[in-house]
């Protein structure tokens, strides 16, 4: 139970992150759009850390 | 995590790592390695063939520039060759017009010295011929007066009436 | 002609992978035959989430109520208190429970779970505890041929096939032919996307064969976990270990002198800082970088498959509630669209793995032209101020 309750915690946070990622990456390509495609390595570079956070918090919340 | 660690397989890390160095080795050696030699060897002969199309174009484009140049320069000679012979046409004009100017001045003063002088000349006959019609005609009134007596002597009286003595 | 041919290679393509998915959705609906409850389900999918002893490709029960598999077995290979003992997996007879015991070079063996038990000595069964662990027996170290192991070879073979084919044609012409074609754009968009930029021109040459290696390994494994024949390799976590801790020992290894310094005694901070900052740094450089990656690659692919997997179990779960053509219409439909996500997802973690590897590597190697201790940069070159950020 208490582990799904913090499963749930950890993809909001993940969520609002990701939201952050690619929303800003959006504004900077809408911004540059000839720098686009650094603009898109950062992003799923950023991505990944996170991805990468939350999994394992959902791994370790697991028990 | 305890299931994480429970589902470990030692031996199927084992013998992915094995596997992995194995292919990793292979690969290197008969795929990458000749594979990535192909691309460079191939890149590079692009990157040359492009330079050297570069390089013809510049030097065609300094050729052009130097016919341009070339071109340039004719046209400037011919131009300056055009105004040189115009001016010497203008100048042969000049020279040609003064100087029958000059002639038809010297000619027509000629003309007039020549008038002057058959002038003269005809006024000198003219007072020659004058004289001698006068002297003519004085010879013969004279002679005409003295045939005479009485007349000679009036006219010695007119002569001396008009000679006054004084 | 050409473009025709290229349009009808990719109809076929699309129409395989449409097949693909198809094939998958019917080997779970046979396969499963009997499963039909909600516990069914959820044993059935972490069944095909483990790795197995035997090649099923798909199993039914006849009409006399047994079991029958569609595959073939493979040999088990495990290292036991006596040395490797070898027999093949047909004896277990696709039993998963403990309930077979085999005897074999004066040992017994039993499979429970997925992992094979080594009894102890006289036991002619197995007493199982509550959380299905054998009480009386001790797991084995398993060396197995086991599908994954099948998975790897078959991809390795693959890529060495491939790979090797395009490496000769390019001895007799420069632009390679057939499917060449598309194997040159992979690497050179391997090599230019992901090598070069993040390793660094200078260096990239030597770490580039290692890139391509896990490029296409993790890729051509997510693929293959695509497939009906049931792969899960890259969801091993056991084989995700072994990718990561080879990055690992990569930029470890090639770690140059300014990586060191960076990571034990951080320039330009407060001494007393520093001691702080190197616990810090080696729990990421040796803990944290290697585990995310692990983690991952395993999570992503894992999720891929329950997902997937459940999705086709719709067709079971709500059988009753939407009847079976509404849920098999249902099933197929959702299983179809997340195959398309999957097959985005491959490529990705493929994609992110290599480049977090090639990242890494590059922050080892790259070179520190400037000295911390003189304050500012005396060039405001762009590459120097990344190196500092990196």
């Amino acid at each position: 139970m208490y582990n799904l309750i913090g499963a749930g915690l950890i993809v909001i946070g993940a969520g609002i992150g990701l939201g952050q990622i690619g929303g800003k990456a959006m504004d900077g390509i809408a911004r540059q759009p000839e720098a686009s495609g650094k603009i898109q390595t950062a992003m799923i570079i950023v991505a990944a850390l996170l991805e990468g956070l939350a999994f394992g918090a959902l791994i370790l919340g697991q028990g | 995590m305890g299931d994480l660690f429970n589902d470990f397989s030692i031996g199927l890390f084992a013998i992915q790592t094995v596997l992995l160095i194995v292919l990793i080795l292979l690969m290197a050696k008969f795929a990458w390695k000749p594979i990535m030699n192909s691309l460079t060897e191939r890149e590079e002969g692009i990157q040359g063939a492009l330079d050297a199309a570069d390089k013809a174009r510049r030097e065609m484009e300094n050729l052009q520039a130097d016919n341009q140049r070339l071109l340039q320069e004719a046209r400037l000679e011919r131009d300056t060759m055009f105004k040189e012979a115009r001016e010497i046409k203008a100048k042969m004009i000049e020279d040609a017009k003064g100087e029958a100017q000059e002639q038809a001045n010297s000619m027509i003063k000629q003309a007039q010295e020549a008038i002057e002088s058959e002038k003269r000349n005809a006024m000198a006959e003219l007072k020659n011929q004058v004289a001698v019609l006068s002297v003519d005609i004085a010879e013969k009134v004279i002679r005409e007066e003295l045939s005479n007596k009485s007349k000679q002597l009036e006219l010695v009286d007119k002569m001396l009436g008009e000679a006054r003595l004084n | 002609m050409g473009i025709f041919q290229y349009r009808f290679r990719f109809l076929f393509l699309v129409s395989f992978l449409l097949c693909g998915s198809a094939l998958f959705a019917q080997d779970a609906e046979q396969a499963e035959g009997i499963v039909d409850t909600k516990k069914e389900v959820d044993d059935y999918i972490q069944h095909h989430i483990q790795d197995s002893h035997d090649f099923t490709i798909f199993s039914y029960s006849n009409d006399a109520g047994e079991r029958k598999h569609f595959g073939f077995p493979l040999p088990v290979i495990v290292w036991t208190s006596e040395g490797l003992v070898t027999f093949m997996s047909s004896q277990f007879d696709h039993n998963d429970n403990g309930e077979v015991i085999v005897e074999e070079e004066g040992l017994s063996f039993a499979k429970i779970h997925g992992s094979i038990y080594e009894l102890e000595g006289g036991a002619t069964a197995v007493n199982l505890d509550e959380e299905q662990h054998a009480t009386n027996g001790d797991k084995v170290i398993d060396f197995s041929i086991t599908k994954s192991v099948v998975g790897i070879l078959l991809i390795g073979l693959l890529m060495f096939v491939w790979f090797f084919g395009l490496a000769r044609q390019y001895k007799n012409k420069k632009i390679p032919t057939g499917f060449g074609r598309v194997l040159e754009p992979l690497v050179l968009y391997v090599r230019d996307e992901l090598a070069r930029p993040n390793i660094g021109e200078k260096h990239y040459r030597k770490f580039t064969g290692y890139l391509l290696t896990v490029f296409f390994f993790i890729w051509l494994l997510n693929m293959a976990g695509l497939t009906p024949l049931g792969f899960n390799v890259t969801g091993q976590i056991a084989v995700t270990a072994a990718l990561a801790i080879f990055t690992l020992i990569i930029y470890t290894i090639s770690g140059n002198r300014d990586y060191w310094m960076h990571i034990l005694w951080m320039p330009g901070v407060p001494i007393l800082i520093r001691p702080i900052l190197a616990i810090i740094e080696l729990v990421g450089a040796f803990i944290i970088k290697p585990f995310s990656l692990m983690v991952r690659l395993f999570a992503n692919i894992t999720a891929g498959h329950i997902v997937m997997m459940s999705l086709i179990a719709i067709m079971f779960v709500l059988r009753a509630e939407l009847g079976v053509v509404g849920s098999s219409v249902l099933s197929v439909a959702l299983s179809l669209l997340l195959f398309f996500i999957e097959l985005l997802v491959a490529f990705l973690q493929a994609y992110i793995f290599t480049m977090l590897s090639a990242l890494f590597i590059g922050m080892a190697v790259a070179e520190h032209d400037h000295d911390h201790d003189k304050k500012g940069h005396d060039g405001s070159d762009v590459e120097d101020v990344r190196g500092d950020f990196i």
